[in-house]
């Protein structure tokens, strides 16, 4: 084989307390599509910043064409042929195409030069814009673009292509495609980063897979299954599931035909979901991020309104219910975002306790609040959930993550909920904290209460869920129990690619 | 180099000092400014700090500052509320308008019969009218998302039309030999906003005004009401999380600010100015946008802050008669005040470090 376009070798970078790539080596050929593939916090955005020249490794090396690369910023990585569309988009809304080109290149020719550029490469890669369009008329896709225009432009060698399709339809998915098949047809490179294993499939050459940092295999996608490349993402480290599923209890949470539209435009719809939870029993939900978390949460704790019929509480219909009636009746949730959505930054914790507490722990009066009481109950919290803080009067900001996070669990899980629904609980907590979280669910249960766990950390949901699911573009797979799962079994529920929802994308593809 | 860096906590010692700060950095400022004028700084800042409160003329000046500085209380008051929320109503002089607009038609139609109930009367159609005026701007927001600075701020030029037709048509003096402007109601005694004690200055409106200031107090320290309002303008997804309801809470808080904004109104036109006439408005709705941000959008600032404000005004005045200084610096040196205090306000919340250039 020929010298390889770029050979990245024992590439490791370390931040604060994670090995974000360890020791990681592979090469992309000329004209090959590369993929790289990782669950979330795999280490592959830290990879291709290291190749953009955005952060620089603690050791290793790269070499293009056989040379030594080592870019020390963005420039100089454009400068060697390497270009890059984000995840997000860094475009100005109101200007129009052109002058958003325009912006991104080093030296821009007159407006009127560009235009035409830009509308024969658009007509060559098959990518219909208007450089006259103003951006913030432009779909996601449409974006996406412009961004892919900028790159072309700069005639690169290499294009890293971040989680391209997170923000695409279905149509706008096969369009990008058919683009990237043609540059791929001319002899340029991509490095294309996704989680999605049917896209890999169906457009890559080449695959490395990334877990924990580390490189843990590469494979031709198109002669791999689909479970094999869940199988190595997921890592054969799963521990055994500690719990078995409890009987006996009632059905408490019922979701029915769940279907809702995302309040965020880059959100995912919820489509069709349905299940049931008894009490004493915890629902593990996994499945990789942006698929529906966010939106099923927020459908369970009554920010996002539905039909009546969609959530039932022992039976009462509630899915016209707001949040505070919810929690009149025993159902409380925790989000993922804690800053912001869980908890107010500049607020201090007796106010953030207020905020959820005031209806079950009786913090007001005719309205008016109970200031002793809310200090009561946040320095409750505070003790029973060792929240690690000077006082209970400190702003929510002050506090790190872990413990933040240690304090908007204990705020719910204190107020004896029947029905709780909880989104990532120990993201970013150390383990000891993770622990006693983990821990203070399952007592829960044991008391009672029904809980829902929504969370990307599968070793947790296999520790203390009773039965598991996982979330896939907005759908939900089948329920099954926890116990006697396969790692095949998760890997094929997450990854979406069970028959059922092949179906599904050429349905709507077709519309 | 220096650097900026962000405070765990927000300082209680800025946010109490940045004020402070804020008015002596002003006087410097300013001092530099009518110094550039040709102006001696130091008597130029005397005139207007110094004059109106101890100087020769003080007994007639004192009474002014209350006068001036009630309306710019209650007004700001009402605006801290939405604006703590994130609710920016800019249109409080339109509001201002309606409600003088409002209650004076009412005290008209009862002419010239005399009763207790007509001062009470007057006070809620003002309150209604303001209401009514900025519930615009709210409902449009609420059902079509359209931008409530933009809509209210609009609706001030509405209103000044609205006056100024007013004057010269409905509500005009049938006695007034044909000049544009309603009845007086200094000389009509069931309408008139008189002095509670002669000679103070100290008017109903002045009055409304300390009580609106207690009650928002209460509001946001003691209730879950003003702890919602607190709750949306620091973190608007938490506070929806938290059961709180958007469009409410708008319509509240609008509702709210033009109350206040056209009680002001009324007691203005039935008081101190007397009558409804073309240039009525004196831009009261726009300096209590000062005056709450002066005052941290915290009612007792905002106490504070109506009187340094008015003192300023009242102070201008003199400087403008007495030193020949122009109206234009005036209104910069006002306009100082503002900017000195957004700029010190970056203190309470971020600390400065004076590192060597490159150490990281």
């Amino acid at each position: 084989m020929s010298t390889p376009l770029l050979s990245i070798q024992g590439l490791t970078k370390a931040y604060p307390g994670v090995v974000a790539n360890d020791n990681v080596s592979f090469d992309i050929g000329e004209g090959q599509v590369h993929a790289l593939l990782g669950e979330n916090g795999a280490g592959k955005s830290t990879l291709v910043k290291m190749i953009y020249g955005l952060v620089k490794p603690d050791s290793g090396s790269m070499t293009w064409r056989g040379q030594p690369f080592a870019p020390p910023e963005p420039r100089v990585a454009r400068a060697t042929g390497v270009a890059m569309v984000f995840q997000h988009f860094s475009l100005f809304d109101a200007l129009n195409v052109a002058e958003n080109v325009a912006l991104g290149m080093e030296n821009p020719p007159p407006l009127r030069d560009l235009a035409s550029r830009i509308r024969d490469v658009s007509e060559t890669y098959g990518l219909p814009l208007d450089p006259s369009r103003t951006v913030g008329d432009l779909s996601a896709g449409e974006r996406q673009r412009v961004e892919i225009i900028r790159c072309l432009l700069q005639d690169p060698k290499l294009l890293i292509m971040d989680e391209p399709t997170s923000v695409l339809t279905p149509q706008e998915v096969e369009i990008l495609f058919e683009t990237l098949r043609k540059l791929k047809a001319e002899g340029t490179s991509i490095l294309y980063i996704s989680h999605k294993l049917e896209e890999i499939r169906s457009l890559c050459d080449h695959a490395t897979i990334l877990r924990l940092g580390k490189n843990v295999g590469e494979c031709v996608p198109a002669e791999t299954s689909a479970r094999q490349m869940a199988e190595l993402m997921v890592g054969d480290t799963l521990q055994t599931p500690t719990r078995t599923a409890q009987d006996g209890g009632a059905e408490v949470l019922r979701v029915q035909n769940l279907t809702a539209k995302s309040g965020n435009p880059f959100g995912t719809s919820l489509k069709d979901i349905s299940f049931s939870v008894h009490a004493g029993e915890i629902l593990g939900l996994g499945g990789v991020a942006g698929n529906g978390q966010d939106e099923l949460l927020a459908a369970l704790s009554g920010e996002l309104l539905t039909t009546p019929e969609a959530v039932k509480i022992r039976g009462d219909a509630v899915g016209h219910l707001g949040p505070n009636q919810r929690r009149g009746i025993g159902t409380l949730a925790a989000p993922e975002e804690r800053l912001g959505h869980a908890a107010a930054p500049n607020m201090s914790l007796v106010e953030n306790a207020l905020l959820t507490g005031a209806i079950r722990k009786s913090l007001t009066k005719n309205g008016f609040v109970n200031w002793k009481g809310t200090k009561d109950f946040a320095e409750d919290v505070i003790t029973k959930f060792d929240v690690r803080t000077p006082g209970s009067d400190r702003a929510a900001r002050a506090l790190s993550g872990g413990n933040l996070q240690k304090f908007v669990i204990g705020r719910e899980v204190l107020q004896d909920p029947d029905v709780l629904i909880v989104n990532q609980p120990t993201w970013g907590v150390d383990a000891a904290a993770a622990a006693a979280i983990r821990q203070s669910l399952m007592d829960l249960a044991a008391k009672g209460a029904a809980i829902v766990v929504i969370s990307q950390d599968l070793d947790e949901l296999m520790e203390i869920s009773d039965r598991f699911g996982a979330l896939n573009e907005g759908r939900l797979s089948t329920l099954r129990p926890t116990a006697g799962l396969t790692i095949d079994e998760i890997g094929l529920m997450m990854g979406g690619s069970h028959g059922m929802e092949v179906a599904h994308i050429q349905e709507e593809a077709g519309a | 180099m220096i650097q900026l860096e962000r405070r765990p906590q927000p300082s209680r010692f800025w946010s109490f000092f940045t004020p402070v700060v804020a008015v002596i950095v002003t006087m410097i400022a300013g001092g530099l400014l009518f110094a550039a004028l040709g102006k001696n700084p130091i008597e130029a800042i005397r005139t207007i700090f110094y004059d109106p409160l101890f100087g020769e003329f003080s007994f007639y000046y004192r009474p002014q500052l209350l006068v001036k500085g009630g309306p710019l209380i209650l007004i700001a008051i009402g605006l801290s509320l939405g604006f703590r929320a994130g609710i920016w109503n800019i249109g409080a002089e339109g509001q201002y308008i309606l409600g003088a607009i409002c209650g004076a038609a009412v005290g008209l139609a009862f002419y010239p019969t005399e009763s207790v109930f007509i001062f009470p009367l007057m006070i809620i159609a003002g309150l209604l009218g303001g209401m009514a005026w900025a519930m615009i701007p709210a409902l449009l927001k609420v059902k079509f998302g359209t931008n409530e600075i933009l809509v209210s701020l609009m609706l001030v030029y509405v209103a000044e039309q609205l006056l100024a037709s007013m004057s010269l048509g409905l509500l005009r003096n049938p006695e007034g030999h044909g000049f544009p402007g309603s009845r007086n109601f200094q000389s009509y005694e069931s309408g008139h906003n008189a002095e509670l004690i002669a000679g103070t200055g100290l008017h109903w409106g002045l009055a409304a005004a300390f009580i609106a200031v207690i009650l928002a107090y209460v509001l946001l320290n003691k209730h879950i009401l003003g702890f919602n309002i607190r709750l949306t303008g620091e973190a608007p997804r938490a506070a929806r999380f938290g059961g709180v309801n958007p469009t409410r809470l708008i319509v509240l808080c609008m509702g709210i600010s033009g109350a206040l904004a056209g009680m002001a109104g009324l007691f203005e036109v039935s008081g101190p100015s007397g009558q409804i006439s073309i240039d009525f408005n004196v831009g009261y709705g726009f300096t209590a946008i000062i005056v709450a941000f002066l005052g941290r959008l915290h009612p007792i600032g905002i106490l504070l802050a109506g009187l340094l404000m008015a003192l300023t005004y009242i102070g201008g005045e003199i400087a403008q008669a007495n030193l020949g200084l122009p109206a234009a610096a005036i209104q910069v040196f006002q306009g100082m005040l503002l900017f000195f205090l957004l700029a010190l306000d970056l203190l309470s919340n971020f600390r400065i470090r004076f590192a060597a250039k490159g150490a990281v």
